[in-house]
């Protein structure tokens, strides 16, 4: 068996880094204008959406759980913002939105934190449940906003402040805030610990079932945000819109050296992740490749992310398993 | 075990609970629904099920492991672009209709090679299955989009998509094969030697390192079985259609777990059968028919069916002791 | 026994290093076939390890094992196996959801035409075992319904499926019922009537003092001598185990008490415990001692708020309360060292401070964010106080030792200031430096004015830190023994269920 020199678990536990290094050089020397200002901000822009779906997540994730719902809950969320805009005004229909968001996101946070049910299963059911709730809503009918140049509910998706779009400032602003809040407070600690070892933040006081309960929500808000934008980019909405997305964003928390397990992730290498699989997709069409071969380079590049994790975690390049 | 009282069959239903949900829907839409009770429409159902329902036998298998397998939709796309296309392969021109048999076979031993992929990744670099096969799920879907270039396409060889329409005796050959699956895999679970390590292996992993048992190879073959399931089930589909899209398969990795999870298997591993599964298959798919007759649009169906999942994780919670000895955890 | 017959089992200077430990440094050691032969030290003195490596799940760096007169090596289990050594495990390595028969041919199911199981044969062959150790149960049954007995009696079925020369018992007894065990023992004896020879892992002296016919000692992975078991004490064991005598004398002033800070009455929680009371003062040490499985843990999370008792009440500082959760208990200043420190006590992967400010870390802030130098402050303080070895609060604490950890644990309960701290078995599987730390440690807070419960399965243990002896046996307390006026006898007889006239 091949054994990692002292250094290798080093570099390895950085792999994300590295690899996202080595990838934009690559790109870099590929396109001449892959590190164009305007290109960066593009892929800044295009990785919002996800982006800001995947921080939420990231925290389900580093309590110990699963969140495959957030695709149906985008859907949900644009629907009814869109749907809500013409009908009762925006600032009416964003608040509607987020509450109807969240009250999903509390259903989530029930059904695994309180009665301490399988996350996967739980959240696979209400991507179901849910993506059936858009329909029944919808009537099967896609959805838009009549006067689209008219509105002020544009300035989120297509908006920009200082020359930067909304979306940048939005996903950046809200990484920056996750970031703090799971790095300084004592939530943050307490998600660690609950994703960590559940058992022992009970026997240390923590209430595991308000503190996972709570991440459910923070991911609903984020979905919630996310459709914000979503919906103010696109001024209109497909009722299955987020289809897909749960397994995308999931990749991109994953990429970012989040395990499965719990108790270990950082916000800000989920950006890096999430950022790492814009970039690809972008790289790759700079470089005149058809947009799909973005899936076969992210089918390598997290599971060899994941791997060299794992063996610098084991000490060992291999499964030891015969 | 022949003896049938009512006792027993209670007893068979309470380790079942899935077949007397079955019972249940069947009744109901017998009852509530006009066309629902008759002959052709039973055939149907097996028709409309095969598809999740032998992607779901291997999906037992897997999840018995203690894996999963989430690449299972990309896999059947991509068979069935290689089974219709490769039919007209001027290499087989001449063949006639003996061309459907390479296509399909290569078709089917691209499945088994995906999913061999998968469990090799599986084995060597201790990267859990969910992550690999999620990396697969989109890496495979990108090999269809490689190989299709996008487009879909279409049998040019009218046996081939006629073949769906053909009947075995009393029922539609897409029926039969779907029932023959199910009874050899089932064999194969219940009654050999890798059926019963495959439990071994998901129940209690070192345990069947320290007897010998070979977890690895042991896992590739399952992921080898649920490729060839995939790829066989896509073949069907294909047939069908009498065509193949790039994005055939979307979403059935989320159906065929809805599925096995339904029919009482575990996602830990270790517990788990045949049975259940065929249960949770039919489940789903006299729920789709029978609402689907009765005009409920099929939103509905999505709702009832996201609950009844979460219902049983509740159900099987409830009355399935916990090992926490009761502390409040 | 006599010299010039060939030894089952030969090891001569088995060396196995981990990264940074020595495990096992030059044993040497033989089983005779037809011999008991026991296998004593403490926690973490390399019986484990030894046992793995004779099992085959690990390899030795150096010396040779022995079989026969051959020397072998033995990379795999099944390849120890097919050279008739086979171990017991003390974890039950069963697989629930399979019959007995399957498990017991677990690996080597018989095979039939296509893959196929000889289920005929299968049930035949384990049914015959089955009978051979006088079971009750079928070997269809599925493992999951058996009793932890009967499983055992599964795992050692799985033993006799070869001519076994060696069969190590690695601690076999630790969930057996007493006439549970007189069965186990008469299969022990039938074996080395077969001319077996036997490995016996054990910590409980009585039964190694009946069963074998020699002891050889390990300490801190070394190999410290075998003694003839008709020749020799209890104490004589004890000081080649520990390495000294066993010293229960205390240079310390006479403890003050003062008032009761804890007060049970009556608590029942059916099933696990009944009728339980008993008091708790400040300045004092009252040891809980029983076996595995008396209520004692039981009890010390029923006054944690994770369990609910159906009855009896609870005081603390005189005051009735209600203790709902682990947070309730925190709030009535109750502290509890987990028995289990790897799956209670520490999350393993989180660094050593932020493991011991967890359960005050929303405490620790200022405005909204956590205090760095609130943390820092109360991870020195304990670290110092504590002698925690560690390069750095940064360090995660599952790299940690087992001292070490458990030094954080109890360092994390300490800094909360309790009013009443109970410590569940405080040392188990650290090794013996530390251990005495601890013990000292408890002393020195009792003398400091807590009240601290310690539940411990050892008895020099209670012996040396308590002040004040509660024994349990099968869910009630038997006696309480003032720290004066305890024996050793007494004690064994209390924990046992042997009611002496004496009882309160």
């Amino acid at each position: 068996m091949t054994r990692l020199k002292a250094g290798g678990p080093a570099i390895a536990k950085q792999g994300i880094l590295v690899a996202f290094i080595v990838f934009m050089i690559v790109f870099s020397l590929m396109s001449d204008r892959f590190l164009s200002a305007d290109n960066m901000m593009s892929v800044f822009r295009q990785s919002a959406i996800i982006g800001v779906m995947a921080l939420g997540v990231t925290i389900v994730v580093i309590g110990g759980n699963l969140d495959l719902s957030v695709g149906s809950m985008l859907s949900f969320a644009t629907v009814l913002v869109v749907d809500l805009h013409d009908k009762i005004g925006p600032e009416l229909a964003i608040p509607v939105m987020v509450l109807a968001t969240l009250c999903l996101g509390a259903v989530n946070g029930f059904l695994i934190g309180v009665l301490r049910l399988n996350s996967l299963i739980v959240t696979l059911g209400m991507l179901s449940v849910i993506q059936g709730l858009v329909l029944i809503y919808s009537g099967g009918q896609n959805v838009d906003i009549a006067d689209q140049r008219g509105t002020w509910f544009a300035i989120f998706g297509r908006g920009a402040v200082f020359g930067i779009a909304t979306p940048i400032i939005i996903f950046g602003a809200l990484a920056l805030l996750f970031h703090v809040i799971m790095s300084m407070t004592a939530f943050g600690r307490r998600v660690y610990a609950v994703g960590g070892n559940p058992t022992a933040s009970v026997f240390s006081g923590i209430p595991r079932s308000q503190v996972v309960f709570t991440t459910y929500l923070i991911s609903a808000l984020c979905v919630a945000i996310a459709a914000i934008i979503l919906g103010s980019r696109v001024m209109g909405s497909q009722n299955t819109v987020g289809q897909g997305y749960e397994l995308q964003v999931l990749a991109a928390v994953i990429l970012g050296g989040t395990s499965l397990l719990g108790g270990a992730g950082s916000i800000l290498k989920t950006v890096l992740g999430v950022l790492m699989l814009a970039f690809i997709q972008n790289g790759l069409i700079l470089m005149g490749q058809p947009y799909y071969t973005q899936w076969l380079v992210t089918w390598v590049v997290i599971i060899v992310a994941v791997w060299l994790d794992v063996a610098a975690k084991r000490g060992r390049l291999f499964s030891p398993i015969a | 075990m022949s003896r049938l009282n009512d006792i027993s069959v209670l007893r068979w239903l309470m380790r079942n609970p899935i077949w007397g949900f079955v019972l249940l829907i069947f009744v109901f839409f017998s009852l509530s629904a006009d066309n629902f009770f008759d002959y052709r429409n039973f055939q149907n159902i097996l028709v409309q099920t095969s598809t999740i329902g032998i992607i779901a036998l291997g999906m037992t298998l897997v999840m018995i492991n203690g894996n999963i397998d989430l690449s299972v939709g990309a896999t059947l796309a991509l068979a069935a672009a290689f089974a219709v296309d490769v039919q007209s392969w001027a290499a087989f021109a001449t063949w006639g209709n003996w061309q459907i048999l390479p296509a399909v076979c290569i078709a089917l031993l691209v499945g088994i090679l995906m999913g061999a992929i998968n469990g090799f990744i599986v084995w060597k670099t201790g990267v859990d299955a969910f992550i690999v096969t999620l990396g697969a799920m989109l890496g495979i879907r990108g090999l269809v989009f490689v190989y299709t270039g996008e487009s879909s396409f279409f049998a040019t060889n009218f046996a081939y998509s006629d073949f769906s329409a053909l009947s075995l005796g009393p029922l539609p050959v897409l029926a039969v094969i779907f029932l023959l699956c199910v009874m050899v895999v089932h064999w194969l679970l219940s009654r050999t030697v890798h059926g019963r390590n495959t439990y071994a292996v998901g129940g209690n992993r070192e345990a069947a390192v320290n007897a010998g048992i070979r977890v690895g190879p042991h896992m590739i073959l399952n992921f080898m079985i649920i490729g060839f399931l995939a790829a066989l089930s896509g073949v069907l589909l294909s047939t069908q259609m009498g065509a193949a899209t790039p994005n055939l398969g979307r979403d059935y990795e989320l159906w065929v777990i809805t599925a096995v999870v339904l029919g009482g298997t575990k996602l830990t591993g270790g517990k788990g059968d045949i049975i259940g599964t065929f249960g949770g298959v039919l489940a789903i798919g006299i729920m789709r028919n029978g609402m689907n007759l009765m005009q409920v649009p099929a939103f509905y169906v999505l709702v009832i069916i996201g609950a009844i999942l979460i219902a049983v994780l509740f159900l099987d919670k409830r009355f399935n002791t916990s090992n926490d000895g009761g502390l409040r955890l | 026994m006599s010299s010039t017959q060939e030894a089952a089992l030969r090891l001569q200077g088995i060396v196995k290093t981990f990264p940074g430990v020595r495990a096992l440094d030059g044993v040497d050691f033989e089983v005779m076939p037809g011999e008991v032969h026991a296998l004593l030290g403490e926690n973490g003195a390399g019986k484990s390890t030894l046992m793995k490596v004779l099992a085959g799940m690990y390899q030795p760096d150096e010396g040779q094992i022995i079989i026969a007169g051959q020397p072998v090596r033995m990379t795999t289990p099944i390849e120890a196996k097919a050279q008739g050594v086979v171990l017991i495990h003390q974890e039950l390595s069963l697989v629930p959801e399979m019959s007995a028969a399957e498990n017991i041919y677990l690996g080597e199911l018989p095979v039939k035409s296509f893959g196929r199981v000889d289920w005929k044969t299968l049930e035949e062959r384990s049914n015959a075992i089955l009978k051979r150790l006088k079971c009750s149960f079928r070997a269809e049954m599925t493992v999951a319904r058996l009793s932890i007995a009967n499983q055992q009696m599964v795992e050692i079925a799985r033993a006799l499926t070869v001519e076994a020369r060696v069969v190590i018992f690695d601690e076999p007894t630790a969930s057996l019922t007493d006439a549970e065990k007189v069965v186990l023992f008469d299969i022990i004896n039938d074996l080395k009537a077969r001319g077996v020879g036997i490995i016996y892992i054990s910590h409980r002296m009585d039964e190694i003092f009946t069963l074998s016919d020699r002891i050889t000692v390990l300490r801190d992975g070394a190999y410290r001598g075998t003694l003839i078991t008709a020749d020799t004490t209890e104490d004589d064991v004890t000081r080649l185990m520990i390495g000294r005598s066993l010293d229960l004398s205390r240079d310390e002033e006479p403890p003050s008490f003062g008032k009761t800070m804890l007060e049970v009455r009556n608590l029942t929680c059916p099933g696990l415990f009944e009728d339980v009371s008993f008091t708790v003062r400040t300045g004092e040490v009252v040891g809980f001692y029983g076996l595995v499985g008396a209520g004692r843990t039981e009890i010390a999370e029923t006054l944690f708020g994770l369990r609910k008792a159906a009855s009896g009440e609870i005081l603390v500082d005189g005051e009735a309360v209600d203790i709902v959760s682990p947070r309730a208990a925190i709030a009535m200043g109750i502290s509890l060292v987990p028995e289990n420190r790897k799956e209670q006590g520490l999350v393993l992967q989180m660094n050593c401070r932020d493991n011991m400010t967890l359960p005050q870390i929303q405490d620790l802030t200022a405005g909204p964010f956590v205090s760095h130098g609130a943390e820092l402050a109360i991870f020195d303080q304990y670290r110092d106080r504590l002698a925690i070895k560690t390069p750095s609060w940064r360090q995660s604490a599952g790299v940690l030792s087992g001292g070490n950890q458990q030094k954080i644990v109890i360092g994390k309960w300490l800094s909360m200031q309790p009013r009443v701290l109970i410590v569940d078995e405080p040392t188990r599987g650290i090794d013996v430096g530390s251990k005495s730390e601890i013990h000292q440690l408890l002393r020195e807070l009792a003398a400091q004015g807590y009240a601290v419960i310690v539940i411990s399965s050892e008895m020099p243990e209670v012996l040396r830190v308590s002040d004040r002896i509660v024994a349990m046996y099968h869910g009630r307390i038997m006696r309480e023994f003032e720290i004066a006026d305890v024996t050793e006898d007494t004690l064994v007889q209390a924990i046992s269920g042997i009611k002496s006239e004496k009882t309160p």
